[in-house]
């Protein structure tokens, strides 16, 4: 990995690490659903310093309509960062990052949906990163799922996202942006609680064969500490004692 | 490939048939990948360039060294640079046009690869600090499509850069100006191999062709590099892997990538 600075101290001799966690501790996670009004689906997430949107519409008419298929609905994602997400302004228009970002979302949350009774409809995704931490693709996913669920399309399962990776030779959950600029592994994991599959995997950086499963095992802990934070935002919209219309 | 066609139904169903017997529809073995041939120089004008064919895909790849700015926090270090391209001959599909999802991803998965391998020594690149860099630059295009582009772009990139030869510059006022006849070999520390694996049903095939690409249910590339530890993944496809079946993955990827390490050192000459 390309990190300069060198001079970071990413994990102290009581191991803890420059934001103050501990190797198997995640970032504070918040996600509210059905945050947009015009949305069909929607939700907020923070995750640690990320802020990011998600909006879902649809089913509805595809277009283009040559998109469309006489099958199956179809799910359609884009991730997109502000210009003022990040320390130097990002270009509005999409990067190649955040075209393979969306690509990569899209193909971990179409195992969850079941379109198949929407034939030649698109169900349309946005993500939007409004301040970017380190580990948005994962937080993205996240909040993607609960504007799902908020939307009604119906799910076998959640996906919950998380990363593991490795810094100062140890492995971590949770990269930050610190830890991803100058650590030596990051793994964004996309996992389906309870079917147990795993949807996105991605990695950057060096692991041992041993180290890879270990660190896949740990990503999944946040990805199921996740989920609860996931299930707790549907049930406060859906299930509190106030009255929710 | 989006539309699926009747066709592709009876494929998919006589590929698991053959699958729950064990068997390939080109009758490999499901953890051998198909005959890799790598040609070396096959572009002169170029730096350095390789074309690899992996069954009947194949794809050419040329490396194009030029000095260049830094990245701006990165003044320490020369610029490394994949792109990737299906040419409309390829396929009856390929169109042209500015690049598709699935092109741009390509790219970003070889680049990724050889990028944190690090396999290139980008620190010994440098002309001058903060000011100028050499740049090197794999560009690949896909001639013929039958499936796994991405190890076979992997493949032909580094190649081509195992075989790149760095021309000479010194700085004088302030710009860089080419010493004629004067070049060394590419700072090289290791050589990241990717090996593409596709889940269809239960079954884990190594370097699906086009065929079997087009019905997988979901696929993972890892690369991994000299000393056989792994330094990227990418899971695409629109279904997920098990626990179990992605240690299995990691397994093939480092015994099938020691096979293939074998026969590009023995293609290139070169062995790290």
């Amino acid at each position: 990995m390309g990190g300069r600075e060198a001079n970071v101290v990413l994990l102290d001799e009581n191991g803890i690490r420059s934001d103050g966690r501990k190797v198997n501790e995640t970032r504070k996670v918040t996600i509210k659903a059905g945050v947009l009004k015009n949305a069909n689906g929607s939700a907020y997430i923070e995750f640690g310093g990320n802020k990011i949107l998600a909006g879902v519409f649809g089913p509805r008419d595809v277009h283009p309509k040559h998109m469309s298929n006489p099958d199956t609905g179809i799910l359609r994602v884009r991730y997109h960062m502000e210009p003022f997400s990040v320390g130097e302004r990002k270009k509005p228009a999409p990067s190649r990052r955040e075209i393979e970002i969306s690509k990569v979302i899209k193909e971990a949350l179409e195992p969850a949906v079941m379109l198949e009774n929407f034939p030649r409809t698109a169900v349309d995704v946005f993500l939007e990163v409004l301040q970017a931490d380190g580990g948005t693709r994962c937080a993205a996913l996240d909040a993607a799922s609960v504007a799902l669920a908020d939307a009604g399309i119906p799910m076998k399962d959640m996906v919950c996202a998380c990363a593991a990776g490795k810094a100062a030779d140890a492995l971590i959950l949770d990269v930050n942006n610190e830890e991803d600029q100058a650590g030596q592994a990051d793994m964004p994991i996309g996992y389906m609680p309870n079917l147990g599959k795993i949807t996105l995997l991605q990695l950057d950086g060096v692991l041992t064969p041993d180290e890879y499963k270990k660190c896949i095992e740990l990503g999944l802990e946040g990805c199921k500490q996740v989920y609860e934070i996931q299930k707790n935002a549907l049930r406060e919209k859906y299930f509190s004692s106030s009255d929710n219309s | 490939m989006t539309d699926i066609s009747i066709i592709d139904k009876l494929k998919r169903s006589k590929i698991l048939d053959l699958l729950q017997e064990g068997k390939r529809i080109d009758d490999r073995a499901l953890d051998e990948p198909r005959p890799l041939v790598i040609d070396i120089g096959v572009i002169p004008h170029a730096n350095g360039s390789a074309r690899a064919r992996l069954g009947d895909t194949e794809i050419v790849a040329g490396i194009k060294v030029q000095p260049d700015r830094p990245f701006p926090d990165m003044g320490e270090k020369g610029i490394f640079m994949c792109t990737a391209e299906i040419l409309p001959l390829a396929h009856p599909s390929a169109e042209t046009g500015p690049p598709q999802p699935d092109v741009i991803e390509l790219a970003r998965v070889v680049d990724r690869g050889i990028r944190e391998s690090g396999m290139i020594d980008l620190s010994q690149m440098v002309l001058e600090k903060d000011k100028s860099v050499i740049g090197l630059f794999a560009d690949s295009v896909v001639t013929d499509h039958d499936g796994n582009l991405f190890d076979t772009c992997s493949y032909a990139a580094v190649a081509a850069i195992l075989t790149s030869k760095i021309p000479k510059w010194e700085i004088k006022d302030d710009a860089p100006v080419l010493v004629e006849d004067q070049e060394s070999d590419t700072p090289i520390t290791t050589i990241p191999i990717s090996v593409t694996m596709g889940r269809i049903g239960e079954f884990i095939i190594v370097d699906p062709n086009l065929d079997e690409w087009e019905c997988l249910d979901a696929r993972i590339t890892i690369t991994t590099n000299s000393d056989g530890n792994i330094v990227a993944l990418q899971k695409g496809g629109f279904d997920g892997f098990s626990l179990e079946q992605l240690v299995k993955c990691s397994e093939l990827s480092i015994s099938v990538g020691k096979k293939i390490r074998d026969v590009i050192k023995e293609a290139t000459g070169v062995s790290k």
